[in-house]
C-alpha cells in the first residue's frame, strides 16, 4: 500500500514538473507547479515527516505560488515571444541542469557507496517515537539555533529591503487618518450660520 | 501517521466480512459527515435568511413547506436543474476545476474535526496544521475561477479575494499559535482535552478570540468582507460566470467553510465537546450535541454581523489585517510565550 | 480623559457592540411586512390602478365618446372612434388603452365629464404576453361591471373632497 502511494505521488509529480516547464500558459505552469507541491507534501507525509508536508503545502502552495499567480495574472504574459530566447538560454540552464543532476547523483551515490555513513539528523527525526513537530523544534532550537535565527535575520532583511525599494512618499496625497476621523467631534467640525436671505455665507 | 479510528469500534469485533468491514468503517463516516453537512448547510442558508429577515423586520421564506423549512431543497432542486453555461472564452478546464476544487477542500477539511472524545475520522497529530493549509490551498478555487472566467469581474473578485484570504491567514495563524502554545500539541482532540484540564481558552485569550473570528469572516469572505462577490461594484465578483451547479458548488463550499471556522473557533477557544459546567445536568448531554450547539452560536454570529455591519471599503480591510490584527496577534503571541514561561505554566514542562 | 475615553471605545469595540445589541434587539420586534398574496395592505379610495369604463345602473354605457380622456393622456395610450348609434346617440366603438403604455397618473378619470373611465383598486392584473395588456373596449366594459360595486363606493367616499 505505501510503495503504491509511494509511486502515485511520484508519478503525478514528475509529469507535473515537466508539464511546469513544458505548458504554453504560464498560468498553467503555476497551477501545475502547485499539484507538484501537494504531491511532493504526500511524499513527505509517506516519509513520517507530516509537519514538513504541511509546511510545504501551506507555505509554498498557500503563499508563494499565490503570489506566482498574481504576478502572471497580472503581467498578461504573451506566449509565443516566451519561446524566442530558449535556444540562447540553453547553455547556461543545461549547465546548472547538470550541476544540479550531478550533486542528486553524488548524495545518493553517496549512500549506496557507504551506507554507514552518517546522515545526519536527518532520520533521526523520525525515529525517536515522538511527534515530528516536537522532534524538529527539539533539534531546531537546540543545536541549529545560530542557523535558524541567522535565516530569520535573513529573511527579515529581504523584507524590510522589498518595503523600502517599493516605499516612496509622494506630496500632496490625502490618506484616510482613522485614528483623526475618530478624534473628530460635532463641537470642533460643524458651525451652524444663520444665512441671510439675498446675503449668502 | 494516521490513526483511523473509526467511529464504532465495537462493531469491529464482529467478524462478518473482515476484508469489507475495514472500508466500510471509513467509508460510512465520511458519507456521514458529508450528508450531514450538505444538510447543515442547507438549513444554515434557509435560518440565514430567517434571521436576517427578522433584523430587517421581514418575514422570510415562508411559503414552501411548514415555515418555509424546504425552501432550501426547493433552491438545490433549481440549482441541480438549470443549465450549466460555461462563457465561450472561458479556460475550460480549469473553469470547472475551480468549483469542485473549493468544495472537495472544503469537505476534505472536516477529517480531522473531533465531534466528540475519539469521533474523529482521523486523528492526526498535525491537525491544526492540516485545516491551516486545506484553508490555504482554498485561495486556488477562487483565484482559478476569477482567471478561468475571462471577465473583469470575475477577474478583479478573485485578485481580491487571494489577497484577503493570504492576508488574514497570517493573523489567523498566530492566532492558532497562541492556542497550540498553551495547549502544547498540534491534535486538535489535544487541544480539547488540555482546556478540559485547564479553561476555556476564549477566557485568558479572549482579544485572540475576537482575532481569530474577525479573521475568520474575512476567510470565508463573509460580510462585512465579502468584497470579493460586492455586487454593488464587481456585480458578483468570481461568482460572475457561473451558473447552476457550478456556481452550487462554491456556495456549498463557502457554507461549509463557514460551519467549519464556527467548528474550528468552538474547539480552540470553547471547549469542543466539553460541556460548560462539570455538574450534573450539563455532563448528561452527550459531547457532540455540546459541540454543534457551540458551532451554532458561533455561525449565529457569523448572520448577526451580516445584518449589522456595512461591507468594508478594501484598503480599510487591508489595513485592518496588517496593521491591527498582525500588531495585535504577534503581541499576543510573545506575551502568550512569555507568561507561560515565566509563571512555568507551559504544558509538559 | 477624554482621549483615554476614546481609546477605551476603541479598544472595547463599544461601537461594534452597540450596533449589534441594536440589531439583536430589532430581531425580535414585530414584523413590518404582510404575507402578501394572503394579507394585503389597505387601499385609498383614490388609489389608481387598473382601468375600467362603468355603465349606469339600467345598463347603458356612460361613455359619451367626448375624448377628452385622449386628449389628456400624456402618454397617449388611449385610442377612441366614435359613431352615431343606430338610436342616434353618440357612442365610441372603439376604445382602447395601452395598458403597457399607461402611467396610472388618472388624468382620464379627472378629465371624464360622466365618470366613465376610472381607475379601480385591482393592481393584479399582470399578464403573460404583451397583447394581453392591450386592454379593448369589451374588456373595460367587462372590468366596469366586474368592480362597479367597488368603483361605485371610492367615487362617492372620495366625493366629498373633489
Amino acid at each position: 500500500m505505501h510503495s503504491i502511494m509511494f509511486y502515485v505521488f511520484a508519478i503525478i509529480a514528475i509529469f507535473g514538473s515537466i508539464i511546469v516547464i513544458t505548458a504554453r500558459n504560464p498560468v498553467h505552469s503555476v497551477l501545475f507547479l502547485v499539484l507538484v507541491f501537494c504531491n511532493v507534501a504526500g511524499l513527505f507525509l509517506l516519509l513520517g515527516a507530516e509537519f514538513l508536508a504541511m509546511i510545504l503545502v501551506i507555505v509554498y502552495a498557500g503563499a508563494v505560488a499565490v503570489l506566482f499567480l498574481f504576478v502572471i495574472m497580472m503581467l498578461n504574459i504573451n506566449i509565443v515571444p516566451f519561446r524566442e530566447g530558449f535556444l540562447s538560454y540553453l547553455p547556461i540552464g543545461g549547465l546548472i541542469g547538470m550541476i544540479l543532476f550531478a550533486e542528486l547523483v553524488m548524495v545518493a551515490a553517496g549512500w549506496v557507496f557507504a551506507p554507514n555513513m552518517p546522515a545526519g539528523n536527518l532520520l533521526a527525526t523520525t525515529t525517536h517515537g515522538i511527534p515530528n513537530t516536537e522532534a524538529l523544534g527539539q533539534v531546531l532550537y537546540t543545536r541549529y539555533i545560530y542557523q535558524f535565527q541567522t535565516a530569520g535575520i535573513a529573511l527579515l532583511v529581504a523584507m524590510i529591503g522589498a518595503i523600502l525599494l517599493t516605499l516612496r512618499s509622494r506630496s500632496g496625497v490625502r490618506r484616510q487618518s482613522v485614528a483623526r476621523q475618530l478624534v473628530r467631534t460635532k463641537a470642533n467640525s460643524l458651525e451652524l450660520k444663520k444665512v441671510p436671505t439675498r446675503g449668502g455665507v | 501517521m494516521t490513526e483511523a479510528n473509526s467511529l464504532w469500534p465495537l462493531l469491529s469485533t464482529d467478524s462478518w466480512a473482515n476484508s469489507l468491514w475495514p472500508l466500510l468503517s471509513i467509508v460510512l463516516p465520511i458519507a456521514l459527515i458529508v450528508g450531514l453537512l450538505m444538510l447543515g448547510v442547507a438549513y444554515l442558508t434557509f435560518f440565514e435568511r430567517k434571521i436576517i429577515a427578522a433584523i430587517q423586520l421581514r418575514k422570510g421564506p415562508n411559503v414552501v413547506g411548514p415555515f418555509g423549512l424546504f425552501q432550501p431543497l426547493a433552491d438545490g432542486l433549481k440549482l441541480l436543474l438549470k443549465e450549466t453555461v460555461i462563457p465561450a472564452w472561458a479556460n475550460r478546464g480549469v473553469f470547472i476545476l475551480a468549483p469542485l476544487l473549493t468544495f472537495t477542500l472544503a469537505i476534505m477539511a472536516w477529517a480531522v474535526i473531533p465531534f466528540d472524545e475519539g469521533w474523529v475520522i482521523a486523528n492526526i497529530n498535525v491537525g491544526i496544521l492540516y485545516l491551516f493549509a486545506i484553508s490555504s490551498a482554498g485561495v486556488y478555487g477562487i483565484i482559478m475561477a476569477g482567471w478561468a472566467s475571462n471577465s473583469k469581474y470575475a477577474f478583479l473578485g478573485g485578485l481580491r479575494s487571494a489577497a484577503q484570504m493570504v492576508s488574514y491567514e497570517v493573523s489567523i495563524g498566530f492566532v492558532l499559535v497562541t492556542v497550540l502554545m498553551s495547549a502544547g500539541t498540534l491534535n486538535l482532540s489535544g487541544i480539547v482535552n488540555a482546556q478540559e484540564k485547564g479553561i476555556w481558552y476564549i477566557v485568558p485569550h479572549f482579544p485572540m478570540f475576537v482575532v481569530f473570528f474577525i479573521s475568520a469572516l474575512a476567510e470565508t469572505n463573509r460580510a462585512p468582507f465579502d468584497l470579493p462577490e460586492a455586487e454593488s461594484e464587481l456585480v458578483a465578483g468570481y461568482n460572475v460566470e457561473y451558473s447552476a451547479m457550478t456556481f452550487g458548488m462554491f456556495f456549498l463550499g463557502e457554507y461549509a467553510n463557514m460551519i467549519l471556522m464556527s467548528a474550528l473557533g468552538a474547539i480552540l477557544f470553547l471547549g469542543g465537546w466539553l460541556p460548560p459546567v462539570n455538574v450534573v445536568p450539563f455532563t448528561i448531554v452527550p459531547g457532540a450535541l455540546w459541540f454543534f450547539v457551540k458551532i451554532v452560536v458561533l455561525l449565529f454570529v457569523f448572520l448577526w454581523v451580516r445584518a449589522t455591519f456595512p461591507r468594508y471599503r478594501y484598503d480599510q480591510l487591508m489595513r485592518l489585517g496588517w496593521k491591527i490584527f498582525l500588531p495585535i496577534s504577534l503581541s499576543w503571541v510573545v506575551l502568550t510565550a512569555g507568561v507561560l514561561v515565566a509563571f512555568d505554566f507551559l504544558p509538559r514542562g | 480623559m477624554a482621549f483615554l475615553d476614546r481609546t477605551a471605545r476603541v479598544i472595547l469595540l463599544i461601537e461594534l457592540v452597540k450596533g449589534m445589541t441594536l440589531t439583536f434587539r430589532y430581531m425580535f420586534k414585530k414584523k413590518v411586512t404582510i404575507n402578501y398574496p394572503f394579507e394585503k395592505g389597505p387601499l385609498s379610495p383614490r388609489f389608481r390602478g387598473e382601468h375600467a369604463l362603468r355603465r349606469y345602473t339600467n345598463g347603458e354605457e356612460r361613455c359619451i365618446a367626448c375624448k377628452l380622456c385622449e386628449a389628456i393622456c400624456p402618454s397617449q395610450a388611449i385610442t377612441i372612434e366614435a359613431n352615431p348609434r343606430a338610436d342616434g346617440s353618440r357612442r365610441t366603438t372603439k376604445y382602447d388603452i395601452d395598458m403597457t403604455k399607461c402611467i396610472y397618473c388618472g388624468y382620464c378619470q379627472e378629465a371624464c365629464p360622466v365618470d366613465a373611465i376610472v381607475e379601480g383598486q385591482n393592481f393584479e392584473f399582470s399578464a403573460e404576453t404583451r397583447e394581453e395588456l392591450m386592454y379593448d373596449k369589451e374588456k373595460l366594459l367587462e372590468n366596469g361591471d366586474r368592480w362597479e360595486a367597488a368603483l361605485a363606493t371610492c367615487i362617492s367616499l372620495d366625493a366629498p373632497y373633489r
